[in-house]
């Protein structure tokens, strides 16, 4: 594996994901997280939707005429989707039943359009594909250690499997039925990015604004 | 050179056949001369687009029609798992078809009058598309409709479990809205028509482990033997706050309602009270149990 690709494929899980750095796919990691099963299989759909679209983006790239280029991609795009929503719902039934709504959704996520315009634009097919590839999986990463906590925590359970035994079952514990709203899924992703930029600060954006200390500045209601 | 040996046989093949044929030469005539357009120009705009679109459309229609007959047999064997594990006759490994076609009767009911009707095919009858079609529904009348439904098909689709010539078992389609959803489902009674066997909800999508747990089979094993109806006929079965005092007079008509979800709880009891009740199936109850 060349350098390059190698540099497409792990970029995107630590020091240049999408979700933590930037912040693209919120909405589906916050509804698909409740549990590990519809996570994965998010994580897999996209994953697939984003590199090949990327590819197919790129591979016709010199010829996408520039006033109806986002028009293009949103075609490509949505064709993919269609095709592994008919995928899902011929071969893995019960999970898109679970999924709904949200694998259409993909059409919608800004991370799979964002590497469209990013990267497939300017980027041979090969590459498009890679980094297609590198950033579903730096989503999917995400998607999975929030997916795991809420799952633990607001259920007891991993992978349907039940790991803490609930107190309405005789165990010991008490789900934490937070964890299964939306809501909770900031929470940890507003955990996991705070973690990631404690570990590589260069992630920490400068302030737009700088907040004056009134105490110190002019005027103020004292 | 590398490149040329590695390329398939069929390749060449056809490429040499595409070459010898004018209508290709065409094609490939004009695409070279639209490819070589600059890119902005309108001629090449339009003629992106329109391949683009016929391409894509070929792609989305392929799968859509290669695909159907899995989804729809998924959809099917689906529905029959449903209605068998309602039934309590849902064994693992056996062959669900098979289970189906010996065990279960389907049978068409005129919600009206709750008589069975014989002059349309049960096997093709859709409920949940009927509710929809206006030749086939009815719109419920905003004051009776506690299940927030808005239309119901004229005719249902109940199925039957029978041991021999007797009714072991009725199922009923029930749906209503809770938190966030539709929740459609089966009702299964016994033959009395007032004792609840087992309830299956099929299709919801409320939040997994608050609403959701409706699909848990822990509160499923709750609603057997309870009872529907009060002495004045009333439907008196209904999900309440919190656990049922089984030492309690009236325990036989409640169920334990869903911890964190009241919303939903609250749908599952509506829809109760209206698809046993007298818009729902209690006209077709009353005869088939009273005809025994």
């Amino acid at each position: 594996m060349n350098s390059e690709t190698k540099k497409v494929l792990t970029a995107p899980l630590v020091n240049d994901n999408p979700i933590t750095l930037q912040v693209l796919g919120i909405c589906s990691a916050l509804a698909v997280t409740s549990q590990m099963s519809t996570s994965l299989i998010m994580a897999v759909a996209l994953t697939s939707v984003t590199a090949c679209s990327s590819a197919a983006i790129s591979s016709i790239r010199n010829h996408i005429p520039g006033s109806i280029r986002i028009i293009v991609q949103m075609t490509i795009i949505a064709s993919l989707v269609i095709v592994v929503d008919q995928l899902l719902k011929a071969f893995a039934y019960d999970v898109s039943k679970q999924l709904s709504v949200f694998v259409g959704l993909i059409i919608t996520n800004c991370i799979v359009m964002g590497r469209a315009e990013a990267y497939a634009m300017k980027n041979p097919p090969m590459a498009s594909f890679m980094d297609g590839i590198g950033n579903g999986l730096g989503y999917s990463l995400i998607l999975i250690i929030v997916a795991f906590f809420r799952e633990l925590l607001g259920s007891g359970k991993l992978l349907g499997i039940e790991i803490f035994e609930l107190t309405k079952d005789g165990g010991w514990y008490e789900p934490n039925g937070l964890m299964l709203l939306p809501p909770s899924a900031f929470f940890i992703i507003g955990i996991i990015i705070w973690s990631f930029r404690q570990w590589k600060p260069n992630q920490v954006e400068k302030p737009d604004f700088k907040i004056l200390d009134i105490a110190h500045g002019e005027g103020g209601h004292h | 050179m590398p490149n040329e040996n590695k390329k398939c046989k069929c390749m060449t093949k056809i490429n040499e056949r595409l070459d010898n044929c004018e209508h290709y030469q065409k094609f490939a005539k004009y695409r070279d001369q639209i490819l070589a357009l600059s890119n902005d120009s309108l001629e090449k705009t339009i003629a992106i687009a329109l391949s683009l679109c016929f391409v894509c459309a070929i792609l989305v229609s392929v799968s859509a029609v290669a695909l159907k007959p899995l989804q729809i047999e998924n959809k099917a064997m689906d529905m029959k798992k449903n209605i068998l594990d309602v039934a309590g006759l849902l064994d693992d490994g056996a062959n669900i078809h098979q289970a189906f076609a010996d065990k279960i009767e389907a049978k068409l009911v005129d919600m009206e009058t709750g008589n069975y009707v014989e002059d349309l095919d049960v096997d093709t009858y859709d409920q949940r598309k009927a509710a929809k079609n206006p030749a086939q529904n009815i719109i419920i009348p905003r004051t009776l409709d506690i299940a927030s439904i808005k239309t119901k098909a004229k005719i249902a689709k109940v199925y039957l479990v029978k041991d021999g010539n007797n009714i072991k078992s009725i199922i009923l389609p029930v749906h209503g809205y809770g938190l966030w959803s539709t929740m459609y489902g089966f009702l299964a009674l016994e033959a009395d028509g007032k004792t609840v066997q087992s309830i299956n909800f099929y299709d919801q999508a409320e939040t997994p482990g608050l609403g959701g747990e409706v699909v848990n089979p822990n509160w499923r094993a709750l609603w057997a033997g309870k009872q529907v109806y009060a002495e004045s006929g009333e439907v008196e079965l209904k999900l309440i706050k919190g656990v049922v005092d089984t030492n309690k007079a009236g325990a036989e008509f409640q169920v334990d309602g869903l911890a964190g979800a009241t919303l939903t709880s609250t749908g599952v009891s509506n829809l109760i009270k209206y698809w046993l009740g007298s818009e729902g199936f209690a006209t077709y109850l009353a005869k088939i149990t009273t005809a025994d």
